[in-house]
């Protein structure tokens, strides 16, 4: 008995190592046989991978669906902004900038991590709050949150440059710096996932009244949960900004929401598999067909959909799966090695 | 000088179209739990429904042309008929799914419709003069309201008396209130769900149409994106006046409109652009105080 439970430790702790994997293949792969476009769109990729795990730590193990996240993304992402951009353009286009921020010109390593902090103290608030509330409640509140982060983001002029984009990051997120951080963020998820807290959070998933009985502080470990979550988001959010070099509130808001939401169902929301395998699945069928719509030769003849098709298979796409495998396509398991005798 | 008046005539017909709204995401809700994203594309494909498919920036009328007497029961059936159509292709599928599933698939539906009117009308605004003549102002107690404010306002009390006395008197609409209640158990007892639930579609559709009159009359614009905006707070009215709860939503419509409305009118000039941000902020407290709703139906809470 106690052997089967330590051979089942282990081999939880073979997901991560197999997705971190399939992530260094898909990357060398891209690189290797793609051309700058194509490693463009796998920078892109992975930092929807780092965004969408990210949001997993929190929805997958509490069941709670958040449309807050995308605002947790912005803050990081303006962040970063604040902290590396050169304090002349600074000077120029956010004027109203405390001080300390404005002459702030940091190298873009810790700038990131402490986007994601400040991510994640913003989480801490705003979860004191919203997880106060459960089930729909909680979901919409988190919805009101981002109306409320995209409000402020998009009309304070001198601070963010409200609906003027903010121009001139450094474009330093290519996909091995991407790489890098979608790893580390689907080992800190299985960290979570197999800590006490996150297994304590996914009974309350299963049953918030069995859980609660038996002792378990709902409140606390979604808490927590939020706080970890937001922490990588807001550094998907800094990533962002520095891979496109540009930021513009709009680029945080229904449109981000969604995509997650429906890459995260479209996995399987039950498991950190799910969570990758829609990020990877969703992007690729998306760049396949922006492809398709530029024109795909066949010989002598070109063949190209009609521009806005890509946006209307997508949708049907997902309609699909959610018809045909409603727990998502991973279906609510793991990727894992076997250990040892069944 | 006489901003009271206007200002109770702003707050009740802007409510107005947000409770008519909240009440199309309600009924569905109430008869299957599914939070219907693409009720903000099906107001505006009937908006674009108007207009002859065309990407310029001048819109030629199509439906638009005919008479009131003819374009209201049409782009009504128009509206209905989106929504039963969704109903049949998508969510009769999925009726054993979990509420985020389906959440997501109406999402994935609307983005759909979105992108299909892209595709046919171009993302430029076009403009589009649909009874100007209603925009004249009129003076009441006082105050000078266009004449549309007082239509809104009154077609939101006749549909809300219409509804009710549907779902009191006849007898889809007492199979209607028994599937809110407790769908499972209705179905046991002979209430015949396909047709309670085609006919919550059809009624969630109509009210989507109707929404869409109002608006393309009172802005003159024919825009893409102008359902995603009024479905939000719709949505967020069916939440604040709890789920599942008809009046609670016609109620949440009004009081949202009233305190955007207020909030515009009494916030200081720099803090205007922030109008939302207060807004919603409201929101989180109401949902704070009152987790289920200000008129949460007994049997929104789970049984245990």
């Amino acid at each position: 008995m106690a052997q089967t439970h330590k051979q089942k430790r282990l081999s939880a702790w073979s997901t991560p190592i197999l997705l971190i994997a399939i992530l260094i293949v898909f990357t060398f792969l891209v690189t290797l046989f793609g051309d700058k476009s194509l490693a463009r769109m796998a920078a892109q990729t992975l930092i929807r991978v780092t965004f969408v795990v990210g949001l997993w730590i929190f929805v997958g193990n509490s069941g709670v669906v958040s449309f807050g996240h995308a605002a947790y993304m912005a803050i990081g992402a303006y962040c970063s902004a604040w902290l590396t951009l050169r304090p002349q353009m600074k000077g120029l286009f956010l004027p109203d900038l405390w001080p300390f921020l404005a002459n702030a010109e940091w190298h873009v390593f810790p700038a990131a991590v402490v986007s994601g902090l400040l991510a994640a103290i913003v989480a801490l608030i705003s979860g004191a709050a919203i997880l106060r509330l459960t089930g729909i409640a909680a979901s919409i509140a988190t919805f009101a949150f981002l109306a409320i982060v995209y409000t402020i983001y998009s009309s304070w002029e001198g601070v963010t440059g409200a609906t003027s984009s903010v121009v001139g990051l450094t474009r330093y997120a290519d996909q091995w710096v991407t790489l890098a951080w979608a790893s580390a963020t689907v080992l800190a998820a299985a960290c979570y996932a197999n800590s006490s807290s996150g297994l304590a959070l996914r009974a309350t998933r299963e049953d918030e009244v069995a859980a609660d009985a038996s002792g378990i502080n709902m409140y606390r470990h979604r808490l927590i949960a939020l706080v970890v979550s937001a922490f990588f988001t807001g550094v998907a959010g800094a990533l962002f900004g520095h891979s496109l070099g540009v930021l513009n509130p709009n680029s945080f808001y229904l449109g981000v929401t969604f995509i997650t939401l429906a890459m995260l169902v479209v996995g399987g929301i039950g498991s950190l598999t799910g969570a990758v395998t829609g990020v990877l699945v969703l992007s690729i069928i998306i760049e396949a067909l922006v492809r398709a719509e530029r024109g795909v030769a066949f010989g002598e003849t070109t063949f190209a959909l009609p521009t806005g098709a890509q946006e209307i298979i997508i949708g049907i796409i997902m309609i699909l799966v959610l018809i045909l495998r409603p727990a998502g396509l991973t279906g609510g398991r793991e990727l894992r090695l076997r250990l040892g005798k069944r | 000088m006489n901003a009271i008046p206007q200002l109770f005539f702003d707050a009740m017909s802007l409510g107005g179209i947000y409770a008519m709204a909240a009440l199309g995401i309600a009924l569905i809700f109430g008869v299957m739990n599914l939070v219907n994203f693409a009720h903000g594309e099906y107001i505006a494909f009937c908006v674009f429904a108007l207009i002859v498919p065309s990407t310029d920036a001048v819109a030629v009328m199509f439906i638009g042309k005919a008479p009131a007497i003819l374009l209201i029961p049409m782009l009504l059936s128009i509206g209905a008929l989106v929504a039963v159509a969704s109903e049949f292709f998508v969510f009769r599928h999925m009726r054993n799914s979990t509420p985020v599933a389906m959440m997501i698939s109406s999402f994935a539906l609307g983005f759909v419709i979105q992108n299909t009117l892209l595709l046919v009308y171009s993302s430029r605004p076009k403009a589009v003069s649909l009874w100007p003549e209603l925009n004249k102002p009129v003076s009441i107690v006082g105050a000078s309201i266009p004449l549309l404010q007082i239509i809104v306002i009154v077609t939101t009390l006749i549909v809300v008396v219409a509804l009710a006395l549907l779902l009191k008197r006849t007898r889809i609409g007492l199979e209607m209130r028994a599937a809110a209640e407790n769908f499972t158990m209705a179905r046991l007892l002979g209430v015949r769900a396909n047709v309670v639930i085609t006919g919550a579609f059809a009624l969630s559709g109509a009210l989507a149409a109707a929404v869409a009159l109002i608006m393309v009359t009172q802005t003159g614009v024919a825009d893409v994106r102008m359902g995603g905006q009024i479905m939000l707070v719709a949505f967020i009215a069916t939440v604040i006046g709890g789920l599942g709860s008809l009046p609670g939503a016609v109620a949440a419509g009004f009081l949202i409109g009233a305190a955007s409305v207020i909030l515009q009118g009494f916030l200081p000039l720099e803090a205007r652009p922030f109008r939302d941000a207060f807004l919603y902020t409201l929101v989180i407290a109401v949902l704070l105080l009152k987790p289920d709703g200000l008129f949460a139906p007994r049997s929104s809470k789970p049984r245990v």
